[in-house]
């Protein structure tokens, strides 16, 4: 075995993650079924070797709040919640959008809507990629589909989050969060050193130096023209996000006659189901979006051409079904399946559902 | 090689811990494993279950319907468990945890005395170990020598000289198990 193979939860696996990515802070607040996000950082204790700061927050609203402060000076910051805790901290990721703050938001989705279920859902699809929180804002969204993407995804977060100075997040449920795979961990990468985060951020509020007119980081402009200048900045950054970042993964779409579309633990469900359906002599393929937004609309619009119908698969009563119906223009059926509350669909549901909603 | 296995019993019985085991013995074994249990409120006393599938290649769904080996340590989970079992699959049970037999035809059924074997070792603490080692024999997917090993990494050290104990306990369970009922097959 090569030791660098661990045996993880996907919420292990993303404080492993943060620690060797050289995070300069997690703050966060206990709910299942991602505690072990915070239960793992605290066993480990980075704050004795990297010098990573764990803390354990009042509230969601407070773990958010500090993650605006660290992220207003230039530091990796992030804090991780589920459903009903995310719900708290629209308000502060709102504000990070509107002061252009990275930062990394992690959402292990639970069954809601209110304090809901403590089983796996997706059903914060539309609260993640249709804002949330007030105003004109978009956020990073990646939906990893196994424990390793959970370790991948929270650099690229931060990647991301920094390359375009505006919050990300990782979207993912009490399956991915809990189950256990092999992993690989990433490399280890020291913190960066102030000087390292001058340079990177220069806009950081770490100290005014003589050579430059203060930093201010702050959503708030009461002029309505520069407000609405802001709001074009941000919007342009978002298209410019649009053409370069979008994320996906096809498998078995060249010779599918019908395709699903599906994200994160539904995704491996219907990876399941694309086995039983050749089985029965049914050419299936999936369409995964690796990132919610942005929404990989194009590539669903080629497939729309090649293919019979199409059927969405989540753990909600049909959510990004609109944004695949959006791609595809009404130029074939597209269905949703979906179960709620917490209730996981299985392969064999699937396949039935695509028969009914899109074969039949 | 793919075995979709589920492991269920009252929390505590250690069925998690089985399905850890099993997983980690998998991944020295080379193989891709999940592991993903039922998380809902169970507690001491309440049902748990685990889904663990060791494969020689990726694993697509780490959440099945149909399993090919059940292993029901009490009546609540032969109940939920007994027809999710594939055709021409294994059950595995109890005896001590269930007052109602299985009754598929279809399908291998195995019984272990595992509560009875740990009290005669006089350390029911073992009872997961025995049914693990009874679930390698049946379904030798992973060797005996990493699970012991995988013991050793998984455990932390000051718990180490009860190794011993637990390899005895896997053999015991490797020797106890015994075949109740061989799978009709079915006509075509």
């Amino acid at each position: 075995m090569s030791e660098e193979i661990s045996l993880l939860k996907g919420n292990e696996a993303i404080a492993y993650s943060a620690i060797r990515y050289g995070v300069d802070g997690y703050f966060g607040y206990p709910i299942t079924p991602q505690s072990e996000i915070i239960e793992t950082l605290m066993e480990a204790a980075p704050w004795k070797t990297t010098g990573m700061v764990v803390l354990q927050a009042e509230s969601e609203l407070a773990a958010i709040n500090m993650v605006y402060g660290g992220a207003a000076c230039g530091k990796y910051a992030m804090t991780s919640s589920s459903s009903p805790g995310i719900s708290l901290k629209q308000e502060g990721i709102s504000y990070m959008a509107g002061a252009e703050l990275p930062g990394l938001i992690v959402n292990v989705q639970r069954g809601g809507p209110g304090l809901g279920t403590i089983q796996p859902s997706q059903a914060d699809y539309f609260q993640t990629v249709k804002g949330g929180g007030h105003g004109d804002y978009r956020l990073i969204t990646l939906a990893p589909n196994s424990v390793q993407e959970m370790a991948d995804f929270v650099g690229l977060g931060f990647d991301l989050a920094f390359k375009y100075r505006n919050p990300a997040m990782i979207l993912t449920d009490g399956v991915i969060g809990q189950m256990m795979e092999k992993v690989k961990l990433p490399e280890y990468q020291r913190r960066r050193t102030e000087q390292e985060i001058r340079q990177q951020c220069p806009w950081a509020t770490l100290g005014k130096t003589p050579d430059r007119a203060p930093n201010i980081i702050t959503s708030l402009e009461l002029d309505s023209a520069v407000m609405e200048k802001n709001n074009e900045r941000f919007q342009a950054k978002y298209r410019e996000i649009e053409k370069a970042e979008v994320r996906y993964e096809l498998v078995n779409c060249e010779k599918a006659d019908y395709i699903l579309v599906a994200f994160g633990s539904a995704a491996r469900i219907c990876l399941k189901t694309i086995e039983f359906a050749g089985n029965e002599g049914i050419n299936v393929g999936l369409i995964r979006p690796i990132t919610l937004w942005p929404f990989p609309s194009k590539i669903i619009r080629d497939y729309a051409d090649r293919v019979k119908g199409m059927l969405t698969v989540e753990l909600n009563a049909g959510q990004m079904v609109e944004d695949v119906r959006l791609a595809v223009n009404g130029k074939i059926a597209v269905e949703h399946y979906g179960r709620l509350g917490g209730i996981v669909p299985t392969p064999d549901g699937v396949l039935e559902a695509l028969k009914e909603k899109i074969i039949n | 090689m793919l075995q979709e296995i589920v492991i269920s019993g009252f929390g505590g019985q250690g069925v998690l811990s089985i399905g850890k085991i099993l997983a980690y013995s998998g991944i020295m074994g080379g193989k891709e494993v999940s592991w993903f249990p039922a998380y809902g409120p169970e507690q001491r006393g309440g049902t748990a279950n685990v889904t663990v599938i060791v494969s020689d290649t990726p694993i697509s769904s780490p959440i099945v319907d149909q399993y090919d080996i059940a292993i029901v340590l009490n009546q609540p989970s032969m109940e939920k468990f007994e027809n999710k079992v594939k055709p021409g699959g294994t059950l595995i049970y109890d005896t001590y945890g269930i007052h109602k037999s299985a009754q598929r035809k279809d399908i291998d059924i195995y019984r272990i005395d595992a509560m009875d074997e740990s009290m005669k070792m006089e350390n029911t603490k073992v009872f997961n170990m025995i049914v693990l080692g009874g679930l390698l024999k049946v379904a030798p997917m992973v060797q005996v020598e990493n699970v012991i090993e995988g013991l050793r990494k998984s455990l932390p050290e000051r718990h180490h000289h009860l190794l011993p104990m637990n390899e005895k306990a896997i053999f015991r369970g490797m020797e106890t198990i015994s075949q109740e009922q061989k799978a009709e097959v079915c006509k075509a």
